[in-house]
């Protein structure tokens, strides 16, 4: 009896034993990622296993929203903005064991800019027409010297995932927490621990705690849901406000509201020029008293509370206050005020007759608004803000159509009157968005490729970007761009609407969680999750 | 008449009756948000309780009912013209006329139509209201929907046309658009019926599908298909969300009752 | 040369036709469906003015669709599907690994939908007690939208595989009541039955052969419908098949992809159909 047991409890001490170091997590992509490349990452997919896969040499702390040394054990920014430096940190190993070195970097850096490679991650280093120079000083300091000043430059680097110059195994040596394993096309991605990582805990032991990350394939939110309830997945990074009042109802504990994301919805005219629209349309479109009597007639509030389920909150302009340091905190969202939006309309000559507006020349008000098939809770934003505006006496029609029909016209033809869509900033610096805001900029989406800004607004917008861009001091770029989003909150060329919670679902199993409002907001902290059974393991 | 046709046509008298019924009264308005009770359960006032957007669903669904049964009778009445012309020259031509007709009937058949339906819809005039942009899907609908049908009147075109009255008509010397006329079309009735019966629950069925996918009506305007979109999240949803497909089901049982038994259609 | 061959040989130039059309219009189709020559990539603030034209001239290349039509099909016949600009992936490995998981589903689909249908389409014929139960379950079956169906069985853990044969089981159950009702009565199986003989027996002597063509020509056309329903369950209930392929090129214009996949549907289809047709004249001659 004795004898039999022995060999039992020892299985049993040993696979306890095993699971302190080990243990797998699981949670699901949208779909395949397009590319394991870490410098051709476009789309979300790839851009979550690059993540879980590769180093970086800074990173912005996604709670602190502060720059935090990674492979770069310090940096400087000097020359007036236009160089920065890294010193390597030292006894860093790719995960197949190559040492890591300046080499890798200069090797990473020299195959980004690579003008035929298109990497959107490129993009923003070629600011200005003279491409980036890299210096490799010694074996571990490393600059790379730019034609211009660069403001927040060190940002940049966050997105660039270094690969090893030396490595036979090529992209599969990597520096992050996880490395690649198995890739099986519409099912799963499983990543495996690198014993290489260089990073360990307080109690000196070599992160991550996951042995394993499955990433399982999955498009249907449904099933997620199903799964997630079921305890096969761990997480879900980001749930639509209906599943997250069903759960916080069935299990409160395995939800969390991280606040306000840095996720907007909005809504903006169509003012281009070109656009085949009746001339009297393009007026009232271009006409800062209408835009601004539309936003004072949509009732945000109902919004946020109806179509968002409480989880959102009414925006006041293009910086979500998740972003700390960038929010103009004096700006409020437009009041929900119906009287002063008829008192515009009134002033700007529409007149309101049974009930219906009509415009100095008697032409009806009535518009559409556009707005992607498929994305319920943006169709349901249309259908309120359409009855909203029967109160000002306007016609609304709501259209939804398939994204590409959509993007076709939004871009190409321009035959649209509004559009409703959602903007996700992924960078904190509001350097992201110069192609937003300059008037000759193809995103510029009320009326983009500009010869020359159609309005003064516009112009010292173009201003006001152009010198925040060149400025290095954090608190000068600053009160230019609060001065661009106040302009914005005036002119409204686009209507903020709302800004979204970041809303996950987390396993009450899993330890060390530290939901962020900033992408990837539940597993940011990716090498220091693990279950609360690994955790009784580890005693 | 059998008591199942009698029950059959007595179901969606009703369903008809209510629908049209309820469109005159000012209150039952399918639009109206009714926001402090959005979600809401079923009460006196709300009988199948509000959707998200706190619109009644007793009074969505009764337009969509209206509207459904409508457009599917006539885009089936559509697809059955075509067919019967079609079908009808593939049929009584025969020869080559015939072969090439079947191997379109088979193209039709396999080609992805998804997008003529998603071509049409983008290019319809955004300002155009709701109720034209339905239409448009369901003449497209009619348009695409004439291949089945076709094979059948075709099947039942040759029959005719080598029946030995028809050979013998022939041999008497009557003309042949008198024989069409007089012999092949009136013996053709009652298959275009049974065809017509046929095809409107497999239309009603389509636009639902087609809603459930989100390429319905636009909002706020309800079908069948548009109202099921609440079911997208059925877990997320409350029963009385499920009355639309209960009037699909029983709208489909009263029309299949009402189709000839017979024949070998798939 | 023999009548046969003749004949094959001009079945077999009629099916290249039909398919090299629906490859065509397909191309025609999709190459003028709106949103072709869009890209969500551009809708990233980050790109400069470079990559946004190297982005459209991806584009550009797919742009005229006769010249992409004759290219496309010349690389098919050396073997080569080419590469699917939106999944970025070949289109042979995209097939080729998606083909297991339809097959599966469709050949569940059609053996549970034909057992169903079968049993109780012959119960309904040979005891009349049953013809209610089979039509009410038919009627049930064909009432209820197949996506709704899908995503209610699918979001409940349900079988997601009996979902095709739900959605085949009542076309195919009318279809074999009339086909058996009519074969069990012709006079020589009627008096078979009077004459107390083994019922297995008659309906393997007797009924099947005498059905064997129809139910031939069924099995062709239930192959293509369960290929119809496979595009919408794959799709709501996220099993990477060829249907959910096909869904999710025809969302992100995917030209290569769906001139791809209409030629191979419609070959197979109409092989299909062949099939049946040849194997239905032959018993047809056979049994004469």
């Amino acid at each position: 009896m004795t004898r039999r047991f022995l060999p039992v409890l020892v299985v049993a001490f040993t696979s306890t034993a095993l699971a302190q170091i080990g243990g797998d997590l699981r949670f699901c992509l949208r779909a395949d990622p397009k590319t394991f490349d870490p410098l051709l990452v476009e789309d979300d997919n790839s851009e979550a296993v690059r993540y879980l896969t590769g180093g970086v040499l800074l990173r912005v702390n996604r709670v602190s929203q502060q720059f935090t040394p990674e492979l770069a054990a310090s940096w400087k920014v000097d020359e007036q903005g236009r160089r920065i430096t890294f010193h390597l940190r030292h006894g860093v190993a790719f995960s197949d064991g190559t040492p890591f070195s300046a080499d890798d970097v200069t090797y990473t850096m020299n195959r980004l800019m690579d003008p035929q490679l298109h990497s959107a991650t490129a993009d923003p280093f070629r600011s200005s027409s003279i491409p980036p120079r890299i210096t490799q000083l010694s074996a571990d300091t490393v600059s790379v010297t730019f034609g211009a000043p660069v403001s927040g430059l060190e940002r940049l680097f966050d997105q660039v995932a270094i690969l090893s110059a030396h490595s036979p195994r090529k992209l599969a040596a990597v520096l992050g927490p996880f490395q690649v394993a198995e890739y099986k096309p519409g099912i799963e991605v499983r990543l495996s621990r690198n014993p290489n990582y260089w990073k360990t805990d307080a109690g000196g032991r070599r992160l991550p705690y996951a042995d394993q990350i499955h990433l399982q394939i999955q498009q249907n939110r449904d099933l997620e849901l199903v799964r997630f309830r079921r305890g096969e997945i761990d997480l879900i990074n980001s749930v639509d406000p209906e599943v997250f009042e069903r759960l916080a109802h069935d299990a409160p504990s395995s939800v969390t509201d991280a606040g306000v994301s840095l996720e907007s919805e909005m809504m903006w005219f169509n003012q281009a020029p070109s656009a085949p629209l009746p001339s009297y349309k393009k007026a009232w479109f271009a006409s800062q008293a209408f835009r601004r009597a539309v936003s004072e007639g949509i009732n945000r509030a109902d919004l946020a509370r109806i179509v968002f389920k409480g989880h959102a909150q009414p925006a006041a302009g293009p910086i979500s206050p998740a972003n700390r340091f960038w929010f103009n905190t004096t700006l409020r969202p437009h009041p929900f005020d119906v009287p002063s939006a008829l008192r515009r309309l009134q002033e700007e000559g529409f007149q309101m007759r049974n009930g219906q507006l009509y415009d100095g020349g008697g032409h009806a008000v009535e518009f559409s608004i556009l707005t992607n098939a498929g994305n319920r809770s943006r169709e349901r934003m249309a259908t309120m803000i359409q009855q909203d505006l029967t109160a000002l006496g306007m016609r609304v029609n709501v259209v939804t159509l398939d994204f590409p029909s959509l993007l076709e016209r939004m871009t190409q033809t321009f035959q649209y009157e509004a559009c409703l869509l959602g903007l996700t900033n992924l960078d904190l610096d509001p350097g992201a968005q110069m192609n937003v805001w300059l008037s000759s900029a193809a995103n510029h989406q009320w009326n983009p490729n500009q010869k020359s800004a159609a309005t003064p607004w516009e112009a010292e917008i173009d201003r006001l970007m152009r010198r925040q861009a060149s400025e290095l001091r954090p608190e000068a770029r600053k009160r230019l761009f609060d001065r661009v989003q106040q302009i914005v909150w005036e002119q409204e060329p686009f209507l903020y609407l709302v800004n979204k919670d970041s809303l996950m679902a987390l396993s009450p199993q899993l330890q060390n969680t530290a939901p962020a409002a900033v992408a990837p907001q539940a597993y940011w902290n990716i090498e220091v999750l693990r279950k609360s059974s690994q955790l009784a393991g580890n005693r | 008449m059998t008591a199942r046709r009698l029950f059959a046509i007595a179901a969606l008298g009703l369903l008809l009756a209510t629908s049209f019924g309820a469109g005159l009264l000012p209150k039952f308005s399918y639009s109206a948000q009714h926001r402090e009770f959005t979600d809401a359960a079923p009460s006196l006032r709300f009988p199948l309780g509000t959707d998200e957007l706190g619109r009644d669903r007793m009074a969505r669904l009764l337009s969509a009912t209206r509207v459904s049964l409508v457009f599917a009778a006539a885009a089936s009445l559509g697809a059955l013209i075509l067919a019967a012309l079609i079908g009808g020259v593939a049929g009584y031509c025969g020869g080559w006329c015939d072969r090439a007709l079947v191997h379109g009937i088979d193209l039709m058949l396999s080609l992805p139509w998804l997008f003529l339906l998603l071509a049409v819809r983008a290019l319809l005039p955004l300002n155009a209201a709701p109720l034209t942009s339905l239409l448009a899907t369901y003449a497209l609908l009619a348009l695409l929907g004439w291949a089945s049908p076709a094979r059948v009147v075709r099947a039942g075109v040759r029959s005719l046309r080598d029946s030995e009255f028809v050979l013998q008509a022939r041999a008497e010397g009557v003309t042949e658009l008198r024989i069409l006329l007089r012999h092949v079309l009136p013996n053709l009735r009652p298959i275009l019926l049974a065809q017509f019966w046929t095809s409107i629950p497999l239309f009603i069925l389509t636009e639902a599908n087609l809603g459930f996918l989100g390429l319905s009506a636009g909002e706020p305007f309800p079908t069948w298909g548009s109202l099921l979109r609440e079911l997208q999240d059925p877990l997320l949803v409350r029963p009385e969300a499920f009355a639309p497909v209960a009037a699909i089901a029983l709208s489909v049982v009263c029309f299949k009752l009402l189709s000839p038994r017979g024949g070998y259609q798939v | 040369m023999p009548r046969w061959f003749t004949r094959m040989a001009r079945q077999l130039g009629a099916l290249g036709v039909t398919v090299l059309l629906g490859g065509a219009l397909t191309a025609t189709l999709v190459r003028t469906s709106p949103g072709f020559d869009t890209d969500e990539r551009l809708l990233d603030p980050r790109l400069d003015a470079q990559s946004r034209a190297a982005i459209e001239a991806e584009h550009a290349a797919d742009g005229n669709v006769a010249r992409f039509y004759v290219r496309h099909v010349g690389a098919l016949l050396r073997g080569d599907w080419g590469i699917s600009p939106s999944l970025k992936a070949p289109i042979g490995t995209l097939i080729r690994s998606r083909l297991p998981v339809t097959a599966e589903i469709m050949a569940i689909g059609i053996a549970g939908g034909w057992v169903l249908a079968f049993t109780l389409a012959l119960a309904a014929v040979l005891w009349p007690g049953w013809a209610r139960v089979g039509g009410a379950l038919s009627v049930t079956a064909l009432s209820v939208p197949a996506a709704a169906l899908a995503v209610l069985i699918f979001s409940t853990g349900g079988p997601i595989r009996a979902i095709i044969a739900l959605i085949l089981f009542p076309r195919l159950f009318d279809f074999l009541r009339n086909l058996l009702a009519d074969a069990y009565a012709q006079p020589h199986i009627v008096t078979a039955r009077a004459k107390g003989l083994n019922p297995a027996l008659i309906l393997i002597r007797h009924v099947l052969p005498v059905c064997a063509p129809q139910l031939l020509a069924l099995a062709g056309v239930s192959a293509s419908m369960a290929f119809g329903a496979a595009i919408p369950v794959e799709t709501l209930c996220d099993l990477p098949g060829i249907g959910q392929l096909a869904w999710k090129a025809a969302l992100a214009r995917d030209l290569p992809v769906l001139v791809s996949l209409t030629m191979l549907i419609t070959l197979l289809t109409q092989i299909c159909n062949a099939v049946s047709d040849w194997a239905g004249a032959g018993l047809q001659k056979g049994h004469a």
